[in-house]
């Protein structure tokens, strides 16, 4: 019963983004079809819920484990712990796409129920076009990937989740990272209304500034929860591979960190009106091909989880149609929009356009690395694309963008003198130099993460530079959000140089009694045993880490072998201190020492402020949310006054009706709370 | 610098910043990846044209069947990569191995030829779970991670 409500609601929902698509393309036209545009609204409303729906119906069958669904019978286990069984439901090709058009069409009855500040045609262009994108993603489901199909005899056991997988990893990476991926989709559709309908200014930004900016904060979450689960779980020490599905999840970031903030200066400023519209369908772009990438099967991983040419093409052809129908609208109208305000290259917006010319042209390289190898492959070759290449390529245009990035809040819009901050442009040189030669001078380190450090040093002291002079107190919000990510930015940059200058490694075989030396670090190794879980069995050993002369830490670093499906995985076990974690991994039996006891091979590293790669990222998250906390304040400000400037208007008027000689003081009166200003950020 | 241009001509200088930088990138890229083209080798193309002694590769292959041998230290293993055809590459590698590394399955391993004529790998990327295969070594032969797949859902359908 379940499944087939759930597969209900999901008709009932592509037949409701067909009328959403259609009223608000009549609500494009004058005349007589105009009046069926109030349709869009309540469409869009409903199909969140029903879709929203249908996704809960999944869940409670991956709960009570309905093994009479395929769906279920292929991917859990009834012996799985609950949690597992839950986000299980999602670990899946069917289950990760119905979470996606459930969040589609979530974002989309958000937009249409909340927001009225665009022009109502405005508003109807843009529910069509998100009535459209829903549509070919809910045909997408419906035909090739069902969740709900049922199996014509219930399995007797279901054929379990990829040991992997069961981690509360899996609970927060996918959901928050398609939370991202979909946000996009409302940045694209509210792109393409203002285009169609002409409507590309300050007003609109403000409108699409919120939901560029959460999807960006829940893309930014998703990525450093999946590079912290990957450093945790894969048991290899490392926490980016640029692995072609890391790079899908790494490029709508790149393009929508580009378009946050040129949409900034498009609300602020009322420039690069064509530029933030084209880098609005880029992001979009960015979110299907990552789709695409990681659920057609073309890349073998463990985030592919079954080959499917069928699934490949359908999510190609909706991809060409989407991004082909956007440019070529694209094409029909960017001459009809004019050109925004002027400004110089020294001037907030200058460093703004360099930065975004910069991403940009990361995104060309990570994309580039990332088709390559799939392109060689039609020519039959096989070519591995890895650090080698993405290291070096994305630092070239990495850097500069660092360093504009430093500088760029300093200046003022508009134009600026760069002779007026020569005093803190000479400081951050002389930071960087300083760093430079004291790293140098400690030791023979690789080029690229003395830079880097040098550059997180001098990009934290920058990222507070905007305080200076200031009252600290009446500084907006969301001033606070930009310097709160941009001092993110450097201390996930200070992680990522530091772990990879100063990480240290000891590999050893080891009899229980026996110790082994890392970085003022000693590691002995207290006995090995075997333990059982629910769902494996594994070997676990005992060991007693101390630094120095401190009290040692149990830890117990496990090799697992999961049942169903059978499979071994290695469970690491960490320190973490302020200054970095100490990673122990337990390997196989390393045969026996001089006295016959049973030695196990053991890996430890000490990573020196890996940490702070993490806590980067979680502020950089953190700096957007500040940023839209402020933006609504702001915003709720102004429709207040304005609303009390109305209420008080209507007072005078009232008045005036009834003493003909207090009518001027009315007006007076209304234009005082006219609405306030944006501060210029 | 600070005057400021003409409309018109600051959109096309834009236009065109823009385009040098995305242009330049991918230049950059062709240019890179082309030196990448270099990267992986089957133990047939090594044989035939090793790389320089000491440049970073890879070596994809299968482990040759009783071919693992533990060194006393109990941490170096040294073992030997076979391709399609009959050649042969050791391998030393020091560190744990890959959970689903066994003889007779695929094997891609990152490192540098030595001087000795052994390859000194510094990381193994071996199956990564059951249905994972590493790209590279898809198509050749013993690689059935699907087959497994299959026992593991037979009767389902």
């Amino acid at each position: 019963m379940i499944a087939e409500l759930g597969l209900a609601a999901l008709w009932l929902s592509t037949a409701l983004a067909v009328l959403q698509m259609i009223s608000g393309a009549l609500g494009l036209r004058s005349g007589a079809g105009a009046q069926f545009a109030i349709y869009a609204r309540p469409a869009a409303v409903v199909q969140a819920f029903l879709a929203v729906l249908a996704f809960f119906l999944l869940l409670y069958a991956f709960a009570v484990t309905d093994l009479s669904i395929k769906l279920v019978a292929t991917n859990s286990h009834s012996a799985k712990p609950f949690i597992y069984k839950l986000t299980g439901t999602w670990g899946n090709h069917e289950g990760s796409m119905l979470l996606w058009v459930g969040v589609l069409a979530l974002s989309g009855g958000l937009l249409a129920g909340l927001e009225r500040r665009l022009p109502e045609k405005t508003m109807s262009a843009t529910l069509a076009v998100q009535g459209f994108v829903a549509l070919g993603f809910y045909s997408f489901l419906l035909l090739s990937s069902n969740p709900f199909e049922r199996l014509p005899v219930p399995a007797i056991e279901g054929g379990g989740l990829n040991p992997l997988l069961q981690d509360i990893g899996l609970a927060i990476h996918p959901p928050t990272l398609y939370v991202g991926y979909v946000g996009l989709s409302v940045a694209f559709s509210l792109a393409m209304g203002a285009l169609i309908t002409r409507e590309v200014n300050p007003n609109f930004a403000k409108v699409l500034r919120p939901w560029v900016l959460g999807a960006w904060v829940f893309l930014t979450f998703g990525i450093t929860a999946g590079s912290y689960w990957a450093y945790y779980e894969l048991g290899w020490g490392g926490w980016w591979f640029w692995d072609p599905v890391e790079n899908a999840s790494l490029m709508p970031w790149l393009a929508a960190t580009a378009l946050l903030h040129s949409v900034s200066v498009l609300a602020a400023r009322d420039a690069l009106r064509t530029w933030t519209i084209m880098l609005g369908v880029l992001a979009f772009s960015m979110s299907m091909l990552g789709t695409f990438l990681v659920r057609s099967g073309v890349l073998t991983s463990v985030h592919a989880f079954a080959v499917d040419p069928e699934r490949g093409s359908f999510i190609l052809a909706l991809l060409g149609l989407y991004i082909g129908g956007a440019l070529v609208i694209f094409a029909m109208r960017a001459g009809s929009i004019s050109e925004g305000k002027r400004f110089t290259a020294t001037s907030r917006e200058g460093a703004l356009v360099f930065n975004n010319v910069m991403l940009s042209a990361i995104l060309a390289i990570v994309l580039l690395g990332t088709l390559y190898p799939l392109l060689t492959e039609a020519f039959d070759v096989r070519v591995s694309v890895g650090p080698p290449y993405f290291n070096p390529a994305g630092a070239i245009f990495a850097i500069p963008m660092f360093l504009v990035m430093a500088i760029g809040p300093l200046l003022r819009w508009k134009d600026d003198k760069p002779a007026r901050i020569q005093f803190e442009l000479a400081a951050l040189a002389a930071v960087v130099i300083a760093v430079i030669a004291l790293v140098a001078i400690l030791g023979d380190y690789s080029v690229l993460a003395v830079l880097g450090l040098a550059l997180s040093i001098a990009l934290a002291i920058a990222a507070l530079l905007p305080l200076r002079g200031r009252n600290i107190r009446r500084v907006p919000v969301a001033t606070w959000g930009m310097i709160c990510a941009h001092f993110g930015v450097a201390v996930a940059l200070f992680g990522m140089a530091s772990e990879s200058a100063f990480t240290s490694e000891k590999l050893a075989a080891v009899a229980p009694g026996d110790s082994v030396e890392v970085a003022g670090w000693n590691i002995e190794m207290a006995s090995v045993d075997p333990v059982a879980g629910p769902n494996w069995t594994a070997i676990e050993a005992r060991i007693l880490a101390a630094r120095g002369d401190e009290e040692p830490t149990v830890l117990g670093p496990q090799s697992r072998n999961f049942w169903s499906p059978p499979q071994p995985t290695s469970e690491s076990a960490l320190i973490t201190r302020w200054d970095g974690q100490l990673y122990v991994v337990i390997g196989d039996q390393a045969g026996v020492d001089a006295n016959g006891n049973n030695r196990w091979q053991l890996r430890v590293w000490w990573k020196p402020f890996v940490t702070f790669i993490w806590y980067g990222g979680l502020l950089v998250a953190f700096g957007g949310i500040l940023s839209i906390a402020g933006r609504v304040r702001v915003d709720l400000k102004r429709r207040n006054a304005v609303a009390m400037g109305k209420v008080r208007r209507e007072d005078m008027d009232a008045l005036a009706e009834g003493d003909a000689i207090d009518g001027a003081n009315g007006s007076s009166g209304g234009s005082q709370d006219g609405p306030i200003p944006e501060p210029a950020e | 610098m600070a005057n400021p241009m003409k409309a018109k001509h600051q959109r096309m200088t834009l236009v065109i910043l823009a385009l040098v930088a995305i242009v330049a990138a991918g230049l950059i890229a062709a240019w890179a990846l082309r030196s990448q083209a270099n990267y992986f080798y089957l133990p047939e193309q090594m044989t035939e044209a090793p790389p320089a002694v000491g440049q970073a590769v890879r070596l994809g292959g299968m482990v040759q069947a009783g071919s693992i041998e533990t060194q006393p230290d109990g941490i170096t293993v040294k073992f030997v990569v076979t391709g399609n055809e009959e050649s042969t590459i050791p391998v030393r590698y020091s560190g744990i191995l890959p959970d689903l590394f066994v003889e007779g399955s695929g094997v891609v391993a990152e490192g540098s030829l030595g001087a000795d004529g052994v390859f000194q790998a510094t990381n193994l990327l071996a199956k990564h779970d059951e249905n994972y295969v590493p790209r590279e070594l898809e198509g050749l032969e013993g690689h059935d991670g699907n087959d497994v797949y299959a026992e593991t859902v037979a009767g389902l359908d």
